[in-house]
Parts: structure tokens; C-alpha cells; sequence
């Protein structure tokens, strides 16, 4: 009797989770065509959003991106130093970043400062009707509001990405160059010949995915806030939609950086 | 009552969890009158709204607005019949990070083609039928509940719609603001014609406007009735709801009777 009940549960769990799955599936393709349907927005919705989710989170992808350049330098310096190949310094630094770090880490940044935010924007909307009062209005929430924060993040994370390579490079070359004498001009020489296309299109397209991937989990998990297993009600519902929605996205940036990386390489 | 009733619920059943909230709604609103819903708090009148609004999905049975089954329909037409509701929710659902004013010109900036100077002239004309100039710049946070009501009053009405749907409007409005808003009310109806369905606790007062009261019982609507049959409906429920809210009027009609 325990057992039939233990399994009662776990099926239930097991169609919950498919539920959600099903639900966040549909919830992307109908961004999507909302994305593309005339009438367009208005510019303003846009640039709104990505002030919202790039710009305010460029402060924190310039720090970030430094002191990832900086240890990049420090620790790249030691080791290639046991092999008595510091000259290649400047490439280990721009290839780790470009390939890599850079857009894992910014994607991680613009998780915990924007996905966050865009997260318990939407739940708090759920919860207040506010969504509801969209569509009773005729206007579908889709366009109106998720559409243009899709649009933003996808702009807006591989300028980030670029922005926090750009500085990392700068971080090691203050360490590797100024700091421990490295030769500047062999610090980005070899970055000059060993970074290829190939490279910073892989960066380019993790960047888009990633962008997708933050906006299209924390928005979707505050959009459907009401239908969260442990009660999705009030301001302790948006809290731990919140929290579940950071978690996941940067789970599932590290899990897709490894399939994009077997892909691409 | 022989005209095509504009909206019809058959037999609306919802459950939550263990608990059947409606239990078999079954109710007729007719084009360009004004139907009242009435009954105890919690008992699910702004479910019924949320249902005819197809937000909500019943369990069982059907809403029909103007002939279509509201949850059998694509999205471009639920759009369209959508388009035609002026919706006041029960918490009013201001955007909270919009003011006052664009919460008010947001249907016109989205649905219409409207200059920016036209939006101005419309939504200043709708808050002050609504009597709250002044307030254009601050933010639904910032006001008191009776305030917010108004606003979403505005709102509802700013692309004049053909049905409207209050979710108890005079609520937490003090008894001037409240003859106020039926007496706009009555005004707005009078000259738009619009269908009006609302839920409302000010019994005597609402009988004057309403041309249909429905009492919401036990997950059932018990009878929907004119104001002057509703008062003297032999239905228990109808008699036992007239006598508690409207007593002394009741008692002192049969002490002369
Ligand atoms: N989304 C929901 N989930 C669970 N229960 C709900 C939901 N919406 C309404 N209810 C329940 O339905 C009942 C009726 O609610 P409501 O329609 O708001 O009542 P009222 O008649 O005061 O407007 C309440 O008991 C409420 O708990
Ligand atoms: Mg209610």
C-alpha cells in the first residue's frame, strides 16, 4: 500500500515535470512567432529592455572580466613558464576567454543580475493579474512583454561577451606584461596569429545561445509562476521561482556549453 | 428575454483541488443590459467572471460569447472577442511600474493607431469622469484602493467597449465616491450602450441600475431576475439573501402588506 502510494507520487512527479517541459516548449515557440508578427514594436519596448538586461549589467561584466583576465595571466604565466613558452601567454589568455570563459561566465553574470530580475518582474506580474489584464485587453503578453525582453537579451549577450573578452584580455595583459615583464609585443602577436575566426565564432554562437537560454528560463519560469508544484502564490512563490530559475539557467549553460563545444570544435 | 443571450455559461463546473467551487453555473447575459452577480464573499463571482474572461478553463460544460465556445477557439479569435471587453479585476490589476496615466493609455498605445496628442486628450477625459486629476504621474502604489479602482475603471472603459465586466467596483470607495461611480456609470451605459455584467455587494443601491440580479449560492446561480422579482422571489436562498442584506425595507413591506 506504502509502495503504491510511493509510486502514485513519483508517476505524479514524472508528469509534472513532462507538464513543464510541454509547457516552457510551447512557451518558446510562441515567443518566437511573436517575435516575428507584424505589427513591430515600438523601438523604445527594445532599447528599454536592453538597458534593462545589457547595460546595467555592464559594470558587472567589466569586474568580472577583469579579474578573470588578471588570474588568467597569473596562473597561464606559472604554468607556461615550467615549459619555458611564456611567449605564448597572450594566446592561451584570448583563446581561454574568447572560446570559453568569456561567454560562460558572462552568461553566469547576466543570469544572477538579469535573468533574476526579469524572473520575479514576470512572476510578480502573474501573480498581481497583471498578465491577465494583458490578455483581457486583447494585448498578448507574448508580444507586449516577453518578446522584446527576447529580443534584448539576445542582442545584448554577445556585446557582453565581446565587452568581457576585451577586458580579460586587458586583465592579463596588465599582469602577464606589467607586472611579470612578459614582452608586450609577444603578449598580442601571438594572440594576433593564433586566434582564428573559428574561435570567435564559436564564442559568438554560445554567446546567442546562452542569451536565449537566460531569457527563455527566467522568463518562462516567472510566467508560469502560478502552476509551480510547491505553490506558486504571493511573494514567497516569486521567490523560489526566482531562485529555481537562476539555479537551472546557469545549470543549464554549463550543460550546453559542453554540447556546443563537441559540436564546434 | 427572447432575444440570443450575448454570453451564456452551461452547466460551468470548476474544482480546486478538493474543493468544487462551481458546481453547474448555468447564466444568460443579454446584449446592452446590465446583469448583477450578488452572493457571499469566496463563493466564486470572480471565477464566473474568470470563466466567461476565458482565463479560466471549467471542468465541465460551456461559455459562449456571442455564439462561440470561448475555449474551443483560436487565438486571433479569442483576440478579436477579447477586443470588445472593458475588464475591471477585483484587485484592479494596475501594471505597477507604469503611472497612472500610461496605465491608462496603454490600450489606446497598443491596439490603436492614436497620436500621442489624441491619448493625451482621451485619457485626461476618462480620469476626470473618474473625478482623479492630478494623479496622472504617480504610481498605482502610491494611491489608495478606491483610487486604484477608478483607475482601472478608466482603463476598462477607454477604448469604449461593448461589454464590460466589473469585479465589484464601488468596494472600498466611500458612499459619495460610490454614488459617484453609478451615477458615471449609469451615464457611460446610457450613452454607450454597452452589455455590463458586475459583481457587487451594494445591494439596495445596485438594484436601481441592474436590469438582471443573479444570486450565486452553493456553486449554482439560484435565479436570475429582474430587481423587483428578484425581491420577492419565492426561492429560499433569493429570500433568505433579500432579508439579510435589504432587512428592514422587507420587514416594513410586510408589516404594511
Ligand atoms: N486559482 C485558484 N486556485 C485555487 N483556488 C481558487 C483559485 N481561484 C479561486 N479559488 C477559490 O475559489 C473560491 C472563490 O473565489 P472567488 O471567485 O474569488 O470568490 P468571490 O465570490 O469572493 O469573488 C475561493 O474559495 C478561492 O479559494
Ligand atoms: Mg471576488
Amino acid at each position: 500500500m506504502i509502495l503504491l502510494k510511493y509510486i502514485e507520487k513519483l508517476g505524479d512527479l514524472f508528469l509534472y515535470y513532462v507538464d513543464q517541459a510541454g509547457r516552457m516548449g510551447i512557451f518558446l515557440v510562441n515567443v518566437i512567432i511573436n517575435i516575428f508578427k507584424l505589427p513591430y514594436y515600438k523601438i523604445s519596448h527594445i532599447t528599454k529592455q536592453i538597458y534593462n538586461i545589457g547595460a546595467l549589467s555592464i559594470f558587472v561584466i567589466i569586474f568580472t572580466g577583469l579579474f578573470t583576465g588578471m588570474v588568467l595571466g597569473l596562473q597561464g604565466y606559472n604554468t607556461l613558464r615550467k615549459f619555458g613558452s611564456e611567449g605564448l601567454l597572450g594566446s592561451a589568455v584570448a583563446l581561454s576567454l574568447i572560446r570559453e570563459l568569456g561567454p560562460v561566465l558572462a552568461a553566469l553574470m547576466v543570469t544572477g543580475r538579469a535573468g533574476s530580475a526579469i524572473c520575479a518582474e514576470i512572476g510578480i506580474m502573474r501573480n498581481s493579474e497583471q498578465i491577465d489584464a494583458l490578455e483581457c485587453m486583447a494585448i498578448d503578453p507574448h508580444k507586449y512583454i516577453l518578446a522584446p525582453k527576447f529580443i534584448a537579451a539576445i542582442i545584448s549577450m554577445p556585446l557582453l561577451t565581446a565587452i568581457f573578452d576585451v577586458v580579460g584580455i586587458f586583465g592579463g595583459y596588465i599582469i602577464g606584461v606589467k607586472l611579470l615583464g612578459l614582452n608586450e609585443g609577444s603578449y598580442f602577436s601571438g594572440m594576433y596569429k593564433d586566434v582564428e575566426f573559428q574561435d570567435i565564432y564559436m564564442g559568438f554562437v554560445k554567446s546567442l545561445c546562452f542569451g536565449l537560454i537566460v531569457v527563455w528560463i527566467c522568463s518562462g519560469k516567472g510566467y508560469f509562476v502560478h502552476l509551480e508544484r510547491k505553490g506558486g502564490f504571493g511573494a514567497e512563490g516569486v521567490s523560489r521561482v526566482t531562485t529555481n530559475a537562476v539555479v537551472l539557467s546557469s545549470v543549464s549553460i554549463l550543460v550546453l556549453d559542453y554540447f556546443i563545444t563537441s559540436v564546434l570544435i | 428575454m427572447n432575444a440570443e443571450p450575448m454570453i451564456r455559461l452551461i452547466d460551468v463546473r470548476k474544482r480546486f483541488a478538493s474543493q468544487e467551487i462551481l458546481k453547474g453555473v448555468n447564466l444568460s447575459i443579454y446584449e446592452g443590459k446590465t446583469t448583477v452577480i450578488v452572493g457571499e464573499s469566496g463563493k466564486g463571482k470572480s471565477l464566473i467572471l474568470k470563466h466567461i474572461l476565458g482565463l479560466i478553463r471549467p471542468d465541465k460544460g460551456k461559455v459562449l460569447v456571442e455564439g462561440n465556445d470561448i475555449n474551443k477557439i483560436g487565438r486571433k479569435d479569442l483576440k478579436a472577442i477579447r477586443s470588445k471587453f472593458g475588464v475591471l479585476f477585483q484587485n484592479a490589476a494596475l501594471f505597477d511600474s507604469m503611472t497612472v496615466f500610461d496605465n491608462v493609455a496603454l490600450p489606446l498605445r497598443e491596439r490603436t493607431k492614436a497620436s500621442e496628442e489624441e491619448i493625451r486628450k482621451i485619457v485626461n477625459e476618462k480620469l476626470d469622469l473618474m473625478d482623479i486629476e492630478g494623479s496622472n504621474d504617480k504610481y498605482p502604489a502610491q494611491l489608495s484602493g478606491g483610487m486604484r479602482k477608478r483607475v482601472g475603471l478608466a482603463r476598462a472603459l477607454v477604448l469604449n467597449p461593448k461589454i464590460v465586466f466589473f469585479d465589484e467596483p464601488t468596494t472600498g470607495l466611500d458612499v459619495a465616491k460610490s454614488n459617484e461611480m453609478y451615477r458615471v456609470f449609469f451615464k457611460t451605459q446610457s450613452k454607450l450602450g454597452y452589455t455590463a455584467l458586475i459583481v457587487s455587494h451594494d445591494v439596495p443601491k445596485i438594484f436601481k441600475l441592474a436590469d438582471y440580479v443573479a444570486l450565486l449560492h452553493d456553486g449554482v446561480i439560484q435565479d436570475c431576475l429582474p430587481p423587483e422579482d428578484f425581491q420577492t422571489s419565492e426561492n429560499p436562498f433569493i429570500k433568505e439573501f433579500v432579508q439579510k442584506t435589504m432587512g428592514y425595507i422587507y420587514e416594513s413591506e410586510q408589516v404594511e402588506g
